[in-house]
């Protein structure tokens, strides 16, 4: 697994990279109660700003951590946001997204830095 | 950063409660402890949550007697003073020569004297007010910084209360009173901004933590912080100053007219009874341009702050904007307030409101979104 400084992590499966956000992210957010997901088949960059993620009182968008097409995304979400709070590592992912470069997922933090990031 | 905020007596506790600490209006103060703004809020709404609120200005005003207060600080205000009786508590606002809002405050009448409750963000500017005005008609201005405010909200307050000073239950909504609480002299209010009965309690600042542990004690109450207080604030339909209402607003559009007495509205009152009186009688006879309305989404996505707001058309021109927005707790969905050209301000009206440059259509609903649940008089 590999971790954002924007508190994303990504998870390589197959030919796909899953895409959510941490537990620290979560936590900090607080009780999340939107979520707007992209559409399947965008064509995305890296830093596009391609979620929207809602909680009580502010918004805050999620960045595309990787060039390429979105391929899948977590419909459950949309009606359940506040499972995002409840297992954010693993129900919870945002989207699957097919990179145009499998290498680009490399220049990310692996799990120990991320930890030390947060402190 | 931080250290450069001001500290309210209960720093300490909110710190030792893991607090998530914000700064607020030059103050360092809790959004919300552990268990979150949603969890708080509908806390307060069931049960009784306690609020730290020492960051607002409290203030005293004195002359040599009451009716000499009340008359000066008529000068200011769109109410009547002098016909509060002892122990009772009213809203009020400063207007401006504009016909706008310089604060809105709760005063009361202890007898000898005006004790006001002012906005952190406004307290500064409002005693220069106060002092430039009052001042030369001998009475005297004096910011209490020796007493901090907490808030206890919620149905169970009066039972909390109570088991500190039992004739509570006698307090009417808007009573106000000095009672001992842990052996302190606090002076307390039956309001609150909530929408919820409660009570408002200051407390000299050497005893605020023993007074507000000892409330903590009881299971029915939890600390809330203020990211909570602005979601049950907004639900029942109560203005926040510096977003909803300020010095560019009128109360006629914001929607206090209620607050404003008629004997301090007639058609024969003389301008210069208070400040932008013209202005704001003309607004009366007239109607206002915009009004303060409520919005419900027809959709999920939350409407936030200075959103814009367009007709069906395709007029790119706006007829309003969002002041305040977010999700409410106790409906489980999103609730906006706004000020909207009074054309489109009826009931069930659809408008949009453009968020992240896309239209989504929005209606004007009632307000308050929750009922108020105020202590019957």
């Amino acid at each position: 697994m590999k971790f954002t400084e924007e508190h994303e992590w990504l998870k390589v499966e197959g030919k796909l990279v899953v895409v959510g956000i941490t537990e620290h992210a979560s936590s900090q957010l607080g009780d999340i109660v939107f979520i707007e997901l992209p559409e399947e088949g965008t064509t995305v960059s890296k830093d596009d700003e391609i979620v929207v993620i809602e909680s009580v009182k502010a918004a805050s968008d999620i960045l595309s951590p990787l060039d390429g097409e979105i391929v899948e995304i977590n419909e459950m979400l949309v009606d359940e946001p506040s499972k995002v709070n409840d297992d954010p590592m693993g129900d919870a992912w945002f989207f699957k997204i097919k990179p145009d470069n499998s290498e680009q997922i490399n220049e990310y933090m692996d799990e120990a830095a991320y930890t030390k990031l947060i402190g | 950063m931080s250290d450069k905020l001001m500290h309210t007596p209960l720093n300490k506790l909110h710190q030792n409660n893991n607090a998530r600490m914000t700064a607020f209006a030059g103050y360092d103060m809790p959004l919300q402890y552990e268990n979150g703004i949603m969890s708080e809020h509908l806390h307060t709404r069931s049960q009784a949550g306690l609020f730290d609120v020492s960051h607002m200005g409290q203030i005293v005003l004195r002359g040599n007697d009451f009716n000499q207060v009340a008359e000066a600080l008529e000068n200011l205000i769109p109410m009547e003073v002098k016909t509060l009786k002892v122990d009772r508590q009213r809203y009020g606002f400063f207007t401006n020569s504009t016909g706008g809002i310089l604060d809105d405050f709760m005063f009361s009448n202890r007898g000898d004297h005006i004790y006001m409750v002012v906005n952190a963000s406004r307290k500064e500017d409002d005693i220069k007010h106060l002092r430039e005005h009052l001042e030369p008609l001998g009475v005297s201005v004096k910011n209490l910084e020796n007493r901090a405010l907490i808030a206890l909200q919620g149905p169970a307050s009066e039972k909390v209360l109570s088991e500190h000073y039992p004739k509570i239950s006698n307090m009417h909504f808007m009573d106000v009173s000095t009672i001992p609480i842990a052996g302190a002299e606090c002076w307390i209010s039956r309001s609150g901004y909530t929408g919820e009965d409660g009570f408002e309690i200051s407390i000299p600042n050497k005893a605020a933590e023993s007074v507000t542990k000892t409330l903590l004690k009881h299971k029915s109450v939890e600390l809330v912080g203020l990211g909570a207080r602005d979601s049950l604030r907004l639900e029942a339909g109560l203005c926040l100053y510096g977003q909803d209402i300020d010095t560019t607003t009128s109360p006629v559009a914001a929607g206090l007219k209620w607050a404003m007495h008629k004997s301090r509205l007639s058609e024969g009152q003389k301008e210069g009874s208070f400040p932008g009186a013209n202005k704001i009688l003309s607004e009366i006879k007239n109607g206002s341009e915009y009004k303060l309305a409520g919005f419900v989404p027809l959709g999920k996505a939350p409407i936030r702050t200075d959103t814009q707001l367009f007709d069906n058309g395709t007029s790119s021109v706006p007829i309003g904007r969002i002041t305040s927005g977010l999700f409410s707790p106790t409906q489980k969905h999103p609730i906006a307030v706004g000020y909207i050209k009074s054309e489109f301000s009826h009931l069930g009206s659809r408008v949009n409101a453009q968020v992240r440059g896309k239209l989504l259509e929005i209606e004007v609903t009632s307000l308050p979104f929750v009922k108020k649940n105020f202590k019957k008089n």
